[in-house]
Formats: structure tokens, sequence, C-alpha cells
């Protein structure tokens, strides 16, 4: 199965949460924001948010803005 | 009799706010912050690029600063919105700058979307600061939408050219019973100071510190600068004498 | 919330303390500086604003001619009738004194129109007591219908009335109100209107709000001087003034500035406001809100009314009679104070030129 993250497919094993991806993609969770299907994906709910074929992910950081 | 300015329920001991955006290497962020003595920072929220290793702000903010996170990129109110949702999400609090932008040439705010934008994430419980063109009645919408301050551009973005708009904000300040911070334009301390001079409550610096020669002294002459005029403010700027004699006296009937 | 809750932030400041802090340089920052708050204006009120009289004044001409222009903007009263059902101690027509009543017919009405008119005065301001029984809103809409005919503006100084009913004489062409709270004090508002439906403070107090929100033109408010002390009770309509045209952007904003005249009744002023005094809160006024009217009514002596003229004040009125079918009957009702600049519309004119002025009769119309 594959995700839309940032826009870009990327293939990922079956039943993978929100929470595990993070980690895998080597990100710090408590630095980043999630929006899942076009909605805020709280961070409580990231352990037990199971991602699903074609889901469509963003990660968001943040960086220097005025 | 102490100076306190109020915002969203915090009390800041400092009226220089300062951006995060244009410094050519993040790590001398957290000595800027520090020289500022800031304790409101503006940072952007962007997709991550997993092709780069460009850093995350929040690694260079102390963690006592408050965040308010800007929704730049936002080109209309529903943007502005979703942006603001996601930063919430992080858990860095409710502060937000609407930034609605949908002029690309000077970069000037949209204060309609501006408006709507204030009024949806206010009732959603944010604190919400919007960056807007200091027009009057947009400042009064703004404050009937549930603003906790208004933040008229000095100059347009980045332009370093000073308080331009200085008779629009000065009514503002006036009429508008909320804290108003000059955000955008100010190029260097003595602008800063100016503001303050005629009742700014706090100003936001980015570009004219981020791009001196040395960021974190530029940092520190604005939170002089931000003093001084504060100080003046406070203590009743005299002005010139700009009477000249009559020649006989308009009241010399009593 | 109303201005009520303004006045109560005040009602117990220690004026007494504040003025021993005034210093001269205080008084002439403020003077010299661009736009005043509300204690820099009771600052400019204060016995130390008084010794600089003439700094405030140059400001003062200098702030009504780059809004105003050299132009001095003239309307006269037409009183309607004075029958009242209130028993204010300072006033002639108080329901307690045995003056004879009338109440205009509607034809003596365009008699005195035509007679005003014919003066070239073209806005009126009409006036009546405090008689629902005896001048109901329907009859002051009836007078309207026919002034509407003769005058390009028609401004009403009658009692106080509800949101709708200022919204129905509005529409039957009415643009501008006139009502003064007489005096801000509110124990000394009660100790001086003994009778009537005048005593409910509050309602009288909101009753240019409520103009306000009913969409009227103009509204300008007072206080009668000389009912209570003189710098307070400036201050507090000069923040009531504030007060609506903040709220009220959209509505023009004009105060006048009575003092006591000579009437029928026994009642003595509690303090006399002394002509230094009165140019000092004209020209106070001035500083606190730029864009403010004033308005200086024929009580005044023309020498002084004369003097006036250029330091602040934009509204006179002309060739006034406060007696009820004053300019057309022969038979004479009692006035409702004594007019002192008795001059009539020509020689107002004339004086006005004098001073390098331009009389104006029509500043807007109705459509």
């Amino acid at each position: 199965m594959y995700l839309i993250l940032n826009g870009s497919k990327k293939e990922i094993a079956e039943k993978t949460t929100i929470k595990e991806l993070l980690l895998q993609m080597g990100l710090e969770p408590e630095k980043v924001v999630v929006e899942h299907n076009y909605n805020v994906a709280a961070k409580e709910y990231w352990d037990n948010t199971v991602l699903k074929d074609k889901d469509k992910l963003e990660i968001l950081k943040f960086v220097g803005g005025g | 009799m102490k100076d306190k300015l109020v915002i969203g329920g915090r009390e800041l001991k400092n009226r220089l706010f300062i951006g995060t955006g244009k410094f050519s290497n993040n790590r001398i962020i957290p000595d800027v912050i520090k020289k500022s003595g800031a304790e409101v920072i503006t940072v952007a929220l962007r997709r991550i690029d997993f092709g780069s290793a460009e850093e995350n702000m929040l690694n260079y903010i102390p963690e006592d600063c408050i965040l308010m996170p800007n929704t730049s990129g936002a080109r209309n109110a529903d943007e502005a919105v979703r942006i603001a949702k996601l930063a919430r999400a992080s858990g860095c609090g409710n502060w937000i700058k609407i930034e609605v932008i949908s002029d690309n040439k000077y970069l000037l705010p949209d204060n309609f979307e501006t408006v709507k934008a204030t009024e949806i994430l206010a009732k959603d419980g944010f604190v919400v600061l919007p960056y807007m063109s200091p027009d009057l009645m947009a400042a009064k919408r703004i404050k009937e939408a549930g603003a906790a301050a208004v933040m008229p551009l000095g100059a347009p973005i980045g332009t370093n050219k000073g308080l331009k708009t200085k008779e629009l904000v000065k009514i503002i300040v006036d009429e508008i019973s909320l804290p108003v911070i000059v955000d955008a334009g100010l190029g260097k301390p003595s602008e800063a100071a100016e503001c303050m001079e005629i009742g700014v409550a706090a100003v936001l610096v980015n570009t004219a510190i981020a791009t001196a020669g040395n960021p974190a002294v530029m940092a520190e002459a604005f939170k002089l600068a931000v003093k001084a005029g504060r100080k003046a403010y406070l203590s009743g700027c005299g002005t010139t004498n700009e009477f000249a004699n009559a020649s006989s006296p308009l009241t010399g009937f009593l | 919330m109303g201005f009520y809750e303004k006045y109560l932030q005040f009602r117990d400041f220690d004026f007494e303390s504040f003025f021993k802090k005034v210093t001269d340089n205080d008084v002439l920052r403020i003077i010299q500086k661009d736009g005043v708050n509300e204690m820099e204006f009771l600052a400019l009120l204060s016995p130390k604003g008084e010794k600089y009289l003439e700094p405030m004044a140059e400001k003062s001409q200098r702030l009504t001619l780059q809004h105003f222009g050299k132009i001095i903007f003239l309307y006269t009263p037409m009183y309607l009738a004075n029958y009242c059902a209130n028993q204010c101690v300072y006033c002639s027509f108080n329901v307690e004194n045995r003056i004879s009543r009338k109440k205009l017919t509607l034809g003596e009405v365009e008699k005195e129109a035509g007679i005003i008119a014919g003066e070239g005065i073209r806005h009126i301001l009409i006036l009546t007591g405090e008689s629902r029984k005896h001048t109901p809103v329907s009859y002051i809409k009836s007078c309207i219908e026919i002034l509407k005919k003769y005058f390009h503006s028609v401004t009403i100084e009658i009692y106080p009335l509800d949101r709708d009913e200022y919204k129905e004489l509005i529409d039957s062409g009415v643009d501008g109100l006139t009502i003064y709270q007489e005096v801000y004090n509110e124990k000394t508002y009660k100790a001086l209107h003994l009778k009537g439906p005048k005593k409910d403070y509050g309602y009288r107090m909101d009753a240019p709000e409520r103009a306000c929100m009913s969409g009227m033109r103009s509204v300008n408010i007072g206080t009668l001087l000389g009912l209570d002390n003189f710098i307070k009770e400036s201050f507090f309509m000069g923040l009531h003034a504030q007060y609506l045209q903040n709220k009220y952007p959209g509505t023009e904003m004009s105060i006048s500035l009575p003092r006591l005249r000579p009437h029928v009744g026994v009642f003595e002023p509690e303090c006399r406001v002394s002509d230094k005094s009165l140019v000092q809160l004209i020209i106070a006024m001035r500083l606190f809100m730029p864009r403010l009217g004033i308005t200086l009514s024929t009580r005044e002596n023309a020498v002084f009314r004369d003097n006036l003229i250029g330091l602040g004040i934009t509204k006179m009125s002309a060739g006034s009679k406060t007696e009820v079918g004053g300019y057309a009957l022969k038979e004479r009702t009692e006035g409702q104070f004594d007019i002192s600049d008795t001059r009539n519309v020509e020689k107002i004119k004339a004086a006005i030129y004098k001073k390098g002025y331009q009389p104006v009769f029509k500043d807007w119309q109705n459509i």
C-alpha cells in the first residue's frame, strides 16, 4: 500500500500508525504537525491511528518566519 | 506605576517581538532572542521537505518564549484558518498571527479576508493577532471580530523603509482600544522608537535584525530603542513650538 | 452599555487632587501636542489651564480653521409651544409658573416659517416644552411637513423620544437633534427636576444615543452652565460628546454651551460662569475634539459673540425669539429665557463678514 505524503507517493507497510511512520522517517514527533486526509491529526491519536491505503498525509514543521 | 502589556491574558515585559525568518544561520537565533529580550517569537509552518536537511525552528527557540506562528502562505481566510489549526495542534500554544496575502507584487495583506479569519479563529479560542494594512475601519472590524491586538504595517514587508504609515497608525492607536503592534517595514532602531513614541504597544521586527551585519547586536539595539521610545511616550513627549506670537492677542477682550 | 457607565467612572473622581498635580509645563505640553486624551482635556479645563488661555486660543483658532474654514453657520430657533409637564426650577416653562401657554396652529407655524425664511435663514431648530399631551409626536410631524417647504434642514429640540419615534421623525424629514442633559451631576439633576417625566435622569442621558442609533444625521448635546460645578460639568459633557462620536462615527456631533440666563422664577445659579471660563471651555473642547461643532446662542451678548468668531465656535443662532409665535404673532407669551444678542439676521451677517468670516445658511439638504 502507499500514501500521498507531502504530495508524493510513499510505500509503507500495512497497519502502520502515524506515530510509527514519523519515527521511521526520523522525525521528532513532539516537533511536527500532521494533517491526515485534510484534517488536523491531534498528537494524542497518533499512536492508534492506523494509516490506510491512499491516505493523504501532510507533515509540517516550524521554520523561520516573521 | 507599572507599565504592563497584556495580550491574550499574558503579561509581557518586553515590547519587542521578533521574527525568525531570513537569518543566514539559524544557530545564531538563540543569541538573538536572548539579546533582544523578546518574549514573543514568530515562526512559520511549512511542509517538511524530506530531501533537505532543514532544521526545525523549535530547536532554536527557548521554551519560555511565546510562540506566535503566522499563517504565511495563506491567500484567503479559509487557508489561514487551516494553517492556524495545524499550528495549534503542535501543542505550542494558541497564539496566531494572521497573515493573508494575495498580492505577490507588494505583499500587502488582504484586510477583508483577515477580518473573516479573525472572527473564525477568535471564536475557536485562539489569541488572534492580525497583520493588516493600517485602515481604521478594518481595524474596527478586526476588533469586533475578537482580535487580541491589531498589527498594522509600517511599510511593505521586508522593505526596511520605516514608519511610512505614521499618520494612519496614529489614528488606529488613538481610536482602537486594543494593543497596536507595528509589524513589518521597520529598518532601524530609531524607527522602532518612533513607533513607541506615538503610543504603539509593541513592534515586531524581523528583516532588519536578520539581515544586519551582526544580528545579535542589532537585536539589542532594537530592544533599547523600544524601551527608549516607550519611556518617551509615557513621560509625555514635548513638542516643538509651532506658534508664532499673534500680533494682537485673541483673548484680549476678556 | 451607555454613557452612564462612563459617568460612573469619574463620578467620585478626586478632581481637586488632580488639579493640584497639574503643572504649568503639563498645560503647555498638552496645548502643543497632537491629540488630547480625556485626562489632558481635564487639565486644560483646570484652574491651571486658565493661565494659558492665549496659547490655547491660538491652537484652537488654527484647528478650527483647519477643519471648518472661515465660516460660521447660522440657524434660527422656532418655539412651537410652551406647554410643559416638568418642574425644572431654572426654566420659565416650568409647569408651576403662571405664564400664558400657547401652541402654534399649523397656520401659525407657516406664518412664522415665512418670516424666518424671509430673512435668508435655511436651517430651523424647532422647540417645545415637554408635553406629550399638547405637543405629541404627530403634531411635531405635521409641523415638519410645513417647515420642509421653507427650510433645507429641520432640527428638533424637544422632549426625549424612544428610538422608533426618532426614526419616525427622521423619516418625515428631521436631520438633527439638540438635547441637553442640563446637568450631569446626578444628585443635582434630581434636586432641580422636581416633577414630571424629566425626572428620569437615565432616559434623558441616553436620548442622544437613541437618536444616533436611529440614524440621526447630527446630534448636539450640552449642559446648562451654572447649575453645578463648571469644570466637572464641562468635563462630563466633553466625555459624553466623545463617547457618542467614537461609538457613532457617522453622526455629526456638536455641543452647546448655554449659560443660565434670567428667566421667570426665583432660581439662582449654583455658580456664575465667567466669560473667561466660557472661553476656556470652548477652546479646551476644540483641542479635545478638533472636528466638533460648537454652537453659541443668542443667550450671549453681541460683543462677546463677535469676539468668539474664529476662536472655536462653528454655529450661531441669529435673530432668535424664545417666545411661542415670537416672529409673527402680535399676542406675546413669556420667552423661555431672555435673549441677549437681539440683532437681526442682517446685522449678524454683517458682523460675521466684518470678522473676515462667511455666514453660511445652507450646508446640507435632505433629499
